[in-house]
């Protein structure tokens, strides 16, 4: 079995997050860059099914050079190699792009299931698992809470408003994984030391044979118009409870016409 | 006027809020028609007419129910080549995304999430980093795909009636690769969907146990008919199940009324709940960074003033 996470480098969630004044993208200065919370689920999900048989766990990753500590890191939880696509042309890029070149990145490899976390804590979009599903024409199993591979078959539970539905498709598929899917174990010291010396793929565009014209800023199908803080929520009426706090909600949901 | 298609979130045929919201919202931009998909079309129709559809396209199928996404795309793709709207919007749900992604694709488009306000020149408002920060984008590329949140946009009813046309659907390879083979529903509160519901009642640490979720938040969240959410540390902490956490890595939400007690208000938390309309704070701890945003905030302690609260909701009725 061989597996393929796709993780992304994303600001801390714990963080404030900012754009970039002078071309709207994201300031990736502004907090510490961790890999995407989703993604360790993703991963995790990946080591127990190789585990539980046979086989690899390759880390790709698409991103500005400092994104291979974050290939590194999601390997020291026990995956083999990592795939870190960096060229200064794919700044800026969007989903759309970056869905062309991770697709680009995996067709031909043979991985038998691509695994991504449901969406990165960043942008938020949850469309690139889809995206990526589309251009390699393999089954879409995303949001799923649970994985199961049995010989050539793999079944998930999607996630749905009302539960969940049971999926099945053959392999090789993409799948997402969402939050709390399964307990993302903490690297070992053997592990962090295996990662150091793992073999690590750095490709640039031309050497997944795409060009700059297809993916950055530039070329983006979507564009930033401009972008604002939102403005400080004015200041409301916070009084201290002497008896009287419910009283006083009360009041003010009646004043509010909620109630 | 060029048409603007809108995708009708459903389940079979009981139309979701967001979808009339959409029609709304796409009235401002061109013609409303609506795409609805799967079993159901006959007791919608009326309702999408009378909120703006001028024509409601309508496929229908066992597809639509043994696979997942790929059917609902497939039929879009078809309806924007033959159409060319002047853009698509598509409810910002799990499925919507997906949906939403895979026709940028197809179609070669861009595509904007989690918009708030679509502009007549197509010029989506987007509140990112859990509505710290106000973005307007438009689609550079294409017909532009956009997934719009719930809550928005107030439905507009015109009295109108809506045109049926069916459309064949067949079933691509990319559809049925994968395959629903069993639902399977859990058990529902009878509270309003929390992604959708005008009042959320929040409980975060100071709750202090599942016992007090069930005994302080919930009742108070039943007197006001609202849905129920929580903060990480509640969810991490077992007091109350994941699918309701509310924040940055759980739901977004943005209630007309949202009462968030005992939470002391970390970016992770604001970010899921700071775009909500009106905010009602109930915490210890009178330096708790929630309390700036709230509309009105009491510093005290909710084990006392929320059943009070709720005795009083409830005497109003």
């Amino acid at each position: 079995m061989k597996i393929c996470v796709c993780v992304k480098q994303v600001p801390d969630s714990w963080a404030e997050k900012k754009l970039t004044a002078s071309d709207s993208t994201l300031d990736r200065a502004a907090a510490d860059r961790v890999v995407n919370e989703l993604d360790e689920y993703a991963v995790e999900e990946a080591l127990r099914i190789v585990e539980a048989g046979e086989g690899e766990v390759t880390i790709l990753s698409m991103g500005p050079d400092e994104a291979a500590d974050s290939v590194r890191k999601a390997i020291s939880m026990g995956a083999h190699a990592g795939i870190h696509i960096s060229d200064p042309a794919l700044h800026g890029s969007d989903a759309l792009a970056t869905s062309l070149v991770l697709a680009k990145a995996l067709e031909g490899r043979g991985f038998d299931l691509i695994i991504f976390g449901s969406e990165s804590t960043d942008a938020r979009m949850s469309v690139v698992p889809a995206m990526v599903s589309a251009r390699l024409g393999l089954p879409q199993m995303t949001f799923a809470n649970k994985v199961e591979v049995n010989g050539s078959t793999l079944t998930i539970h999607r996630v749905t408003d009302y539960g969940y539905d049971e999926v099945q498709s053959s392999l090789p598929a993409v799948v997402s994984v969402v939050e709390k899917t399964n307990e993302p174990r903490y690297p070992s010291f053997k592990n962090i030391m295996a990662a150091k010396k793992a073999p690590m793929e750095t490709l640039s565009l031309a050497d997944i044979g795409l060009d700059a014209a297809s993916v950055g800023l530039a070329n983006a199908w979507s564009e930033v118009k401009d972008f604002a803080e939102r403005p400080a929520k004015a200041k409301g009426t916070v009084i201290t409870d002497e008896g009287n706090g419910a009283e006083k909600i009360e009041e003010f949901l009646v004043t509010q016409k909620f109630i | 006027m060029s048409e603007v298609l809108v995708l009708i979130e459903h389940s079979e045929g009981a139309i979701k809020k967001v979808s009339l919201e959409l029609l709304a919202m796409a009235a401002g931009i061109g013609e409303p028609s609506a795409v609805f998909v799967g079993p159901g079309a006959d007791s919608a129709l009326a309702t999408l007419g009378d909120h703006g559809a001028k024509t409601v396209y309508v496929a229908d199928g066992q597809a639509f129910l043994d696979h997942v996404v790929v059917p609902t795309v497939d039929v879009l793709v078809k309806l924007v080549s033959e159409k060319s709207p002047a853009a698509v919007l598509i409810p910002s749900s799990a499925d919507g995304k997906e949906i939403a992604g895979r026709l940028a694709v197809a179609i070669d488009s861009g595509v904007i999430t989690d918009a708030v306000a679509v502009s007549a020149d197509v010029v989506a408002t987007q509140n990112v980093f859990g509505g710290a920060t106000i973005v307007h984008s438009k689609v550079s590329k294409g017909i532009p795909v956009i997934t719009v949140r719930t809550n928005s946009i107030a439905p507009v009813q015109s009295g109108g009636t809506a045109t049926r046309v069916d459309v064949a659907a067949e079933v691509s390879a990319a559809a049925s690769a994968t395959k629903v083979v069993n639902r399977v529903s859990v058990q529902k509160s009878g509270r309003p969907d929390l992604s959708e519901a005008a009042i959320v009642v929040s409980g975060g640490r100071g709750v202090g146990s599942d016992e007090g979720f069930a005994s302080v938040i919930e009742p108070l969240a039943d007197s006001l008919g609202a849905a129920v959410g929580a903060s990480r540390a509640a969810t991490d902490a077992g007091w109350y199940p994941h699918q309701f956490q509310v924040g940055q890595t759980g739901k977004t939400v943005s209630p007309q009324l949202y009462v968030a007690n005992g939470i002391s208000g970390a970016i992770q938390h604001r970010a899921g709940m700071q775009t909500s309309k009106t905010v009602v704070v109930v915490n210890k701890d009178a330096d708790a960074p929630i309390f700036d945003l709230a509309d009105f905030g009491v510093v005290g302690d909710l084990h006392s003033v929320v059943p009070d609260l709720t005795a009083r909701v409830k005497a109003r009725k």
